[in-house]
């Protein structure tokens, strides 16, 4: 359990003299959002079982400012993000990797302009190059044979073209991976990305993460895993909506792999 | 010999060429209209994003069926417009048939337009179906109400009227051609048409004569009109769907432009040296606008996307907002866009070449707000965009008006703002409390 957490801060780690190979880009709803916080643990315990030489920037990380800019606030925007890039490149952060999309799509696109110029990997991406590396091996533990669902996160995918790294992880659990009819470059939103995470939807007929639930339910699966902590708190709510939490639970891809290996 | 006709046939091309080029001069004055942004870097990426997207149609045939219809009648378009050239040689001169020196690959190539028109018309049939009988969810939106639906399916009456002409004008001159009449010597192979050449039988040669004039003329005017009415048409797409392609951004879809007029007012904030006091670099300079309220503040490229648009509707029917019932509809706004740009261009036709303000913008006037706030900024209709717009970007740009130039966002995302300058997270949570989560059971 936590106690057994190893998190270096790079404030820690700079005091020591040491140099980690990657930044832990945590995000806010990763630090403060329940929900999201168990995310950031299972993926601690990954790179703890990795022996990953990794840091976070603890009270020293701030918002990188993408809700503010997606919500036209260009001015936040960048004084986040200078304010950001001013302490990683203090600390001489080449590498980062962060289980949030919207970070990790805010981190790579848009910072470099601004100097701040890092290698930017999605946790998934992150945990397969472990696997590949041999430093973490995955066995399929409770999820084997599981019917799981992955939604694709808008900023991870579409933004990004990042489709394969979660379902091969998924697929390493000896799971049975299922797709939802709109799937990858096709996936349908869960309805938080461009700031709508924190305001209440315009006037419609239907929430949209009601509606991706329900492409979600149609594959009857038992788990959909997520990749991103706003689509993860979307998928939660509209299962609760349907009433569905007793037998379909939304999980982070960090957590399937964490809890297969029960981290 | 009667010149007359010759005269006639090169007064109506001169007219409909000239007329066009008027419009397509409109056109780019319109588009200049916009901000520059440069989109000339990559140009190897460019011209494959060219090739693949607009001539090779990759991403029309996503959805396989309309994919597959507009493939033929893309083809078709510009194969049978081959055609063209030789009826323009030969009204100019009087000649018949003059490619059909080329025997056999003249045989060739008519007999490929031929098969060709007979698909397009088919297909076009199948077009108008969709759009009229089954009537297709994107094509009954509302978006469509008024002018836009007619102008679709005038563009489909009008391909079908021309195929039409086209087969029948080779079915009379291929009866002419039989019956050995005058100038109308064998030439071209006729597969489709020469089962519409037996309704000639018992006709008169002179009768048979007119028709195939008739025919001939009406599809050559016809396509001088066509070509025409493109300016005032969604259908302009046929031609901007490569400038369109060729400009886009290239960038990763995620990433937003950052603005330079917000990097250096910021840098300056934070620069411990600079002087607040010190006189601008440039007194005269106008202070930078934020944000876009109406076409002006948008890029050209934008502007250019509005004119590209063929209101097909793919993007609408993926956008997350509109399925669920929200206003938002990402061909609005680009429809809205173009519609706004027109306007603004009559203005500027009226005035001798100046824009008088008309008290209206495309915010507001065309855009609401409600739109714009419904967004989720996932990208679905740039990457459902056939010819690679982007709605999105117009959207990020008027929200930038609206926070930065009118402080008019939604209260719950003034919390947020608000939040994330005062303590480094969306929520109220205080920054010293960030790592707490690595402490907590």
């Amino acid at each position: 359990m936590s106690e057994n957490l190893i998190v270096p801060t790079m404030a820690e780690m700079m005091a020591q003299g040491k140099q980690p190979d990657v930044l832990f880009w945590v995000g806010c709803a990763g630090s403060f959002d329940d929900r999201a916080k168990k995310i950031t643990k299972a993926f601690v315990k990954i790179l703890n079982r990795a022996n990953v030489s990794f840091a976070v920037l603890g009270t020293e990380e701030s918002c990188t400012g993408d809700p503010a800019k997606r919500a036209g606030n260009e001015f936040l925007f960048q004084m986040q993000a200078m304010t950001n890039i001013e302490v990683m490149n203090a600390y001489e952060v080449k590498r980062i990797v962060t289980a949030c999309p919207h970070c990790f799509n805010t981190l790579k696109n848009e910072y470099p302009e601004l100097g701040g110029k890092y290698e930017v990997l999605h946790h998934t991406e992150f945990i397969k190059s472990l696997l590949n590396e041999g430093k973490l091996t995955i066995e399929g533990g409770q999820f084997k044979g599981k019917r799981i669902t992955f939604h694709d996160p808008c900023y991870l995918g579409r933004a990004n073209n990042v489709y394969e790294a979660p379902r091969e992880l998924i697929q390493k659990l000896d799971a049975e991976l299922v797709e939802m009819k709109r799937s990858r470059a096709n996936g349908l939103c869960c309805g938080a990305g461009g700031a709508q995470m924190f305001k209440e939807p315009e006037k419609g007929n239907k929430d949209i993460n009601i509606e991706r639930t329900e492409d979600a339910l149609e594959t009857q699966p038992e788990i959909i895993a997520a990749g991103c902590p706003f689509c993860n708190t979307m998928l939660t709510d509209g299962i609760k909506h349907k009433e569905k939490e007793a037998s379909v639970k939304v999980l982070d891809v960090a957590e399937l792999i964490a809890n297969a290996q029960d981290l | 010999m009667n010149f007359l006709d010759n005269i006639f046939f090169a007064l109506l091309l001169a007219i409909g060429v000239g007329y066009f080029t008027l419009n397509v001069k409109k056109l780019i004055r319109n588009i200049k209209l916009g901000r520059d942004v440069n989109r000339t870097d990559n140009s190897s990426e460019r011209w494959k994003n060219m090739t693949m997207v607009a001539l090779g149609q990759s991403k029309m045939v996503k959805r396989p069926i309309a994919g597959f219809l507009h493939i033929i009648v893309y083809v078709g378009f510009v194969i049978i417009n081959i055609e063209v050239i030789e009826i323009i040689i030969d009204g100019l001169f009087g000649t018949h048939r003059v490619l059909s020196f080329m025997g056999i690959l003249y045989d060739v190539l008519i007999g490929s337009f031929e098969i060709l028109a007979l698909l397009v018309l088919v297909a076009v049939v199948v077009f108008w179906i969709r759009r009229n009988i089954t009537k297709l969810g994107r094509f009954a939106s509302s978006d469509l109400n008024g002018k836009p639906r007619n102008d679709a399916n005038y563009i489909l009456y009008f391909e079908m009227v021309l195929m039409s002409l086209f087969l029948l004008m080779n079915a009379a001159d291929l009866h002419l051609q039989n019956l050995g009449v005058g100038h109308y010597s064998q030439a071209g192979s006729f597969p489709v048409s020469q089962f519409i050449a037996p309704v000639f039988n018992g006709m008169s040669e002179g009768l048979i004569v007119v028709i195939e004039r008739m025919a001939w003329w009406l599809h050559i005017i016809g396509i001088l009109i066509f070509l025409n009415y493109l300016y005032f048409s969604k259908h302009l797409h046929i031609l901007l769907a490569f400038p369109n392609t060729f400009y886009a951004d290239l960038n990763a879809k995620g990433k937003l432009d950052n603005l330079e007029s917000v990097t250096n007012e910021v840098k300056l904030m934070m620069d411990p040296n600079a002087d607040p006091f010190a006189a601008p670099a440039n007194p005269d300079a106008v202070p930078a606008k934020f944000g876009a309220s109406d076409v002006h503040d948008l890029n050209w490229v934008q502007l250019l996307n509005a004119y590209s648009c063929t209101e097909c509707g793919r993007c609408t029917s993926s956008c997350p907002a509109n399925q669920t019932g929200k206003k938002l509809s990402p061909r609005k706004i680009m429809m809205d866009t173009r519609d706004r740009l027109e306007e603004v261009g009559k203005n500027i036709d009226l005035n001798k070449g100046v824009f008088v303000d008309d008290g209206k913008s495309l915010l507001n006037d065309y855009i609401t707000t409600e739109e714009l706030w419904a967004c989720t900024s996932c990208n679905a209709c740039v990457e459902e965009c056939p010819i690679n717009i982007s709605p999105l970007s117009i959207i990020i740009d008027m929200r930038r008006y609206l926070v930065m130039e009118q402080s008019a966002a939604p209260t719950e995302l003034n919390n947020v703002m608000t939040n994330i300058e005062n303590n480094g997270a969306p929520w109220q949570y205080n920054q010293m409390d960030r790592l707490n989560w690595a402490n907590e059971e």
